[in-house]
C-alpha cells in the first residue's frame, strides 16, 4: 500500500464528507427548529435524485443545470410536507412523530418502486465525466464538482442562517416558539420554511450524485443513515457540527474501507456513532 | 374506619369482564375448528401470517408500549431465532423444536449486550441506534461463512418424520395450528405480564424514568428485562418462519421491512395495550396479502403505500391507535384489560 | 434523637456557577427542616445530590450513619428516602390508584397488598373518590397530593419534598400544611423546599437559609427570622415585593 493510495482515501473521503455534511446540514435544520426528526430525509435524497434523472431523460437537462428546478420540487414537496403532516403532529408524543416520518418514508420509497420499478438507472453522458489528476492523485470530476457544490451550498445556508434576517427569525422560532410570535413571527411559516430549506439542500446534493450514483427507490437509505449518524455527532440542531460530523464519517468510510475491509463501512460509522452518544451524548458541539 | 376506603378495598386490581371472556374463547375455538371447514391454502397461510404479525407487533410493543423506547430494527431477534434453528438443524441434526430454545437462548443473550450499551440512549438516539444495528445485522449476516453468507441455509427436505423435523410438505394445517398454538401463548403470557408488578415497573418507567426510580425501580434493569421478555417472543417466529418457507437468506430474515411493518401495525393499533398489536394485524396483513395477489409480482410495494398512508393518517387523526375507537367503558383500565 | 441524615461539605458547580458550596446540615428523627432560599440559591440542586440525581463535585451524604453518597437514585429510595419534584413528574397516563401502586410496590409486597396500601395513602391525602382518575386530568393541587401518597406508599424514613404549596391556589394550602404535619406525626423526618414564609415558619423545627450555594444559618424559626443576612437575601425581597 503506498503513500499516494492512502492520500487517494482521504481526498475521497473528505470529498464525500461535504456532501454528507450538505444532507446532514438540511435534517439538522428541521429537527433544530421543530424538535423532529425527518426519517424520510433518504427518500427526499432519493426523490431529488429521480428528479434530476428525468429531467435529464424526458428534457435532456444535465443536472448541473437542473439544479434550482430539483431544488424548486423538494422545497415545493417540503412545504407540503410541513402544511399536510408535520403540522399535526407537532405537538404530539415523540413516538407518533416518529412513526409519522417513518410512514412518509414509506410511502414514498414504495411509491418510487411502483411508479419507477427497483430498477437501477443512470445519467449517461453528463457534462461532468472523467477525473481530474494532480501529483499522481486521481479525482472523479463529478465527486470533485459535487463536493464543491455541496460546501459552497453549506456555506450559504450558514450565512443565510446567522446573517440574513429571515434566518435570524429562524433561529428565533428555534430557541422560543412562544416568544417570537410575540415579535410578529408566523411559526407555522417559518416551520414551512425550515422544510423548504431543509430539503433544498438535500435535493443539491442528490442533484450533484445523480452524476456518479445509481439512481434506484432504496438509494437513499444508506444516505440517510449517515446523515442520523452525522447530525447526532455533530450535536442535535448545531449546522457547523454537521460539517465536521460529515467529514468525520466520510474519512472513516474512506480509510476503514481501504485499511480493514470495505464491505463493513457501516459498521465503522455506526460503531463511531456509538461510541460519541454513549461518552458525550450532546455530541461534539451539541449544547 | 372510612366507608368509602372499605368499599375501594373491596375493588380487584384488575377488572374482568364476563362478555369479552366470552367473546375470546369464542374466537379462540373458531381459531382451533377453521381447519375443518377446508380453508384453501391461501386462507391458511393469511391465518398464519396473522398469528406470525400479531406475535412480532406485540414484541415491538413490549419495548415501545411497556418501556417506552422505539425499536427500528427489532428484525434482528426474528433473524437470530430463524438462523438459530437452522443452522442448529441443518449442522447437527438437531431438532428446530430444541433449536427454538437455542435461538430464544441466543436472543435473550443478544438482547442483553446490545440492551446494557442502549441503556444511556433515548428517544431519537434510541431510535437511530437501533436502525443501525438492524443493518449491521444483515451486513454480518451476509458475510458469515458458517451460515452459508449472502446464500443463506436450505434446510434438507425430510419426508419421513415431519412433526420431529417441523416440516409439513402435505398441508399447511399443521403450521396453522403451531403458530396458533405460540401465538396464543405469547398473548397470554404478555397479557399476564401486563397486569403483573413488572407491568406496573415498566409502565413507569415508560411515563418518567425518574419518577420511577424515585420510587425504587431499578430503570436499567427493567429496560433489559422488557427488551428480553421482548426478544423471548419475537425469536420463536424466527424460528418457525424458517421452517415454514425452508430456505432463508439475510436479505429475507434480516429484512428492514420486518422492522417496518411490525411498528406500523403496532402504532397503528394502538401502542402500550395489549390487545393493539393485534388489531393492527387483523387490518393490515390481509390488507397486504390481498394487495400483492391484486397486483400480482409488479405492484409488490402497493401494500406499503397503503400502509405509508394509513400510518400517516392514524399519526395525524388518531395517535393513539385504533383501539381508541373501542367505546369509552370498555377501554377504562378498571373495566378490562 | 438519632441523626438521620447528615450532609457534610457538600458542593457542586455547574459550569464555573457554584450551585452548591460547602454546605453541612443534620437532620434528627421526627424533625421538619425547611429549607429557604431565593430562586437558584441552589435548593433543588441540594435534593438531587442527596437523592442521587446529580453527582456531588465533594462532599459526603450519610443516611442512618452509612454513605449513600454515589448510590443510584433508585437504592437512596429503597434504603428509605423519598421524594417529590419541584417539576412534578406523576405517570400521566395511569390512574392516581395505579401511581400510588407503582410507589407501594417498592416495599416488596404483592399486588393486592400494594393496592390496600395504596388506598390508605389516596384516603391520608383524601383523594379516595378519584382514585380512577388518570394523572393527567388532575388539578396541579391534587398531582401535589398524589405525589406525596406516591412517595409516602415507599414507607420512607426520610420525606423529601420539594415545594409542596407552590403553584397551587391558596385555599389548598392549609389542607397541604396539615398533611405534612400528619405525616410528621406518624414518625417520618420531613426535609421541605419552602417559598411561603408563613407555612414554613409555622410547621419547621429548623430551617437552612441558602444564598448563591452557600448556607446562611441553619437554626431554628425564630432565630432565623431574626438573622441580618437571611432578611438581606430573602425575606427583604419577599417584604418588597408583597408591599
Amino acid at each position: 500500500m503506498t503513500i499516494e493510495i492512502i492520500i487517494q482515501a482521504i481526498i475521497s473521503g473528505l470529498l464525500m464528507g461535504f456532501i454528507y455534511a450538505l444532507i446532514a446540514a438540511g435534517l439538522s435544520l428541521i429537527f433544530g427548529l421543530m424538535g423532529i426528526v425527518n426519517f424520510a430525509h433518504g427518500e427526499h435524497l432519493m426523490l431529488s435524485m429521480f428528479s434530476s434523472f428525468w429531467l435529464w431523460t424526458l428534457l435532456g437537462l444535465d443536472p448541473i443545470i437542473s439544479i434550482p428546478i430539483t431544488m424548486l420540487i423538494l422545497a415545493i414537496s417540503g412545504i407540503l410536507t410541513h402544511y399536510l403532516l408535520i403540522r399535526y403532529i407537532l405537538k404530539a408524543k415523540m413516538i407518533v412523530q416518529i412513526c409519522a416520518t417513518f410512514g412518509l418514508s414509506v410511502f414514498l420509497r414504495s411509491l418510487a418502486q411502483f411508479l419507477w420499478t427497483p430498477d437501477f438507472r443512470n445519467v449517461g453522458n453528463p457534462l461532468l465525466e472523467g477525473r481530474l489528476e494532480i501529483a499522481g492523485i486521481f479525482i472523479g470530476q463529478p465527486q470533485f464538482y459535487a463536493s464543491l457544490v455541496c460546501l459552497l451550498s453549506f456555506l450559504l445556508l450558514y450565512l443565510f442562517v446567522n446573517k440574513s434576517e429571515t434566518g435570524l427569525a429562524l433561529q428565533a422560532t428555534a430557541q422560543d416558539r412562544k416568544a417570537a410570535e410575540t415579535l410578529g413571527i408566523n411559526s407555522n411559516k417559518m416551520f414551512a420554511l425550515g422544510w423548504a430549506l431543509g430539503l433544498s439542500c438535500v435535493s443539491i446534493a442528490g442533484t450533484m450524485m445523480s452524476n456518479f450514483f445509481f439512481i434506484f427507490p432504496d438509494v437513499g437509505v444508506h444516505f440517510a443513515l449517515f446523515a442520523f449518524v452525522a447530525v447526532a455527532l455533530g450535536g442535535f440542531g448545531s449546522i457547523i457540527g454537521c460539517l465536521i460530523a460529515g467529514i468525520i464519517i466520510g474519512l472513516v468510510e474512506s480509510l476503514g474501507g481501504l485499511l480493514i475491509d470495505p464491505s463493513y463501512k457501516l459498521l465503522y460509522v455506526f460503531l463511531i456513532y456509538l461510541i460519541v452518544v454513549i461518552y458525550r451524548p450532546q455530541g461534539l458541539f451539541g449544547r | 374506619m372510612n366507608n368509602n376506603l372499605q368499599k375501594a378495598k373491596l375493588e380487584p386490581v384488575w377488572h374482568t369482564n364476563k362478555f369479552i371472556f366470552a367473546l375470546i374463547f369464542f374466537l379462540v375455538t373458531l381459531f382451533f375448528f377453521f381447519p375443518f371447514i377446508n380453508p384453501s391454502n391461501f386462507q391458511l397461510h393469511l391465518m398464519i401470517m396473522i398469528f406470525m404479525y400479531a406475535v412480532m407487533a406485540q414484541s415491538w410493543n413490549v419495548i415501545a408500549g411497556f418501556s417506552g423506547q422505539i425499536s427500528l430494527g427489532h428484525v434482528i431477534f426474528f433473524g437470530i431465532g430463524g438462523y438459530t434453528s437452522s443452522f442448529f438443524y441443518v449442522e447437527y441434526g438437531i431438532t428446530p423444536w430444541i433449536g427454538i430454545f437455542i435461538g430464544i437462548l441466543f436472543s435473550s443473550l443478544v438482547a442483553i449486550a446490545i440492551g446494557i450499551p442502549m441503556l444511556r440512549l433515548t428517544g431519537h438516539y434510541f431510535a437511530i441506534a437501533t436502525l443501525l444495528i438492524g443493518f449491521s445485522f444483515q451486513i454480518i449476516f451476509q458475510r458469515w461463512d458458517l451460515i452459508g453468507a449472502a446464500s443463506g441455509l436450505w434446510i434438507p427436505l425430510n419426508w419421513d418424520n415431519p412433526w420431529l423435523t417441523l416440516q409439513f410438505h402435505e398441508s399447511k394445517i399443521p403450521y396453522y395450528y403451531i403458530f396458533l398454538i405460540f401465538f396464543l401463548l405469547s398473548y397470554f403470557s404478555i397479557w399476564i405480564i401486563y397486569r403483573s408488578k413488572i407491568g406496573f415497573k415498566l409502565r413507569a418507567i415508560r411515563d418518567d424514568p425518574q419518577a420511577a426510580s424515585s420510587l425504587g425501580i431499578p430503570v436499567a434493569k427493567y429496560k433489559i428485562i422488557a427488551f428480553v421478555i421482548s426478544a423471548i417472543i419475537m425469536s420463536p417466529m424466527g424460528s418457525l418462519f424458517a421452517q415454514y418457507i425452508l430456505v432463508i437468506e439475510p436479505e429475507r430474515m434480516f429484512d428492514i421491512e420486518i422492522s417496518i411493518i411490525v411498528l406500523l401495525i403496532a402504532v397503528m393499533g394502538g401502542v402500550g395495550n395489549v390487545w393493539g398489536p393485534l388489531i393492527g394485524t387483523i387490518i393490515l396483513i390481509p390488507l397486504s396479502e390481498y394487495t400483492r395477489i391484486f397486483f400480482g409480482g409488479t405492484g409488490g410495494s402497493v401494500d406499503l403505500i397503503i400502509y405509508g398512508i394509513l400510518i400517516m393518517l392514524i399519526c395525524i387523526f388518531r395517535p393513539s391507535g385504533l383501539i381508541s375507537f373501542f367505546p369509552k367503558k370498555i377501554l377504562e383500565r378498571k373495566k378490562f384489560l | 434523637m438519632t441523626v438521620v441524615l447528615e450532609v457534610e461539605n457538600l458542593s457542586k458547580s455547574f459550569g464555573g456557577i457554584k450551585a452548591n458550596n460547602n454546605i453541612s446540615f443534620r437532620a434528627s428523627s421526627g424533625e421538619i427542616i425547611g429549607i429557604i432560599g431565593p430562586n437558584g440559591a441552589g435548593k433543588s440542586t441540594l435534593f438531587d445530590l442527596i437523592t442521587g440525581y446529580t453527582k456531588p463535585d465533594s462532599g459526603g451524604v450519610k443516611f442512618n450513619g452509612k454513605s449513600i453518597l454515589n448510590l443510584r437514585p433508585d437504592l437512596i429510595s429503597s434504603l428509605g428516602i423519598g421524594r417529590t419534584f419541584q417539576k412534578l413528574k406523576p405517570f400521566l397516563d395511569q390512574t392516581l390508584l395505579e401511581n400510588v401502586i407503582i410507589g407501594a410496590l417498592a416495599t416488596g409486597i404483592n399486588l393486592n397488598q400494594a393496592r390496600d396500601k395504596a388506598l390508605e395513602m389516596i384516603d391520608f391525602v383524601d383523594l379516595i373518590d378519584k382514585r380512577h382518575y388518570f394523572a393527567k386530568e388532575l388539578s396541579t393541587g391534587q398531582r401535589k397530593r398524589l405525589e406525596l401518597a406516591r412517595a409516602m406508599a415507599t414507607e420512607p424514613k426520610l420525606l423529601m419534598m420539594d415545594e409542596v404549596t407552590g403553584g397551587v391556589d391558596q385555599k389548598t394550602v392549609p389542607g397541604l400544611v396539615e398533611l405534612i404535619k400528619k405525616l410528621n406525626k406518624l414518625g417520618v423526618t420531613i426535609l421541605t423546599i419552602e417559598h411561603n414564609m408563613r407555612v414554613i415558619m409555622d410547621i419547621s423545627h429548623k430551617i437552612l437559609a441558602l444564598d448563591q450555594g452557600k448556607k446562611i444559618i441553619f437554626d431554628k424559626p425564630k432565630n432565623v427570622q431574626l438573622n441580618e443576612k437571611v432578611i438581606d437575601a430573602y425575606l427583604g425581597v419577599v417584604n418588597a415585593t408583597t408591599s
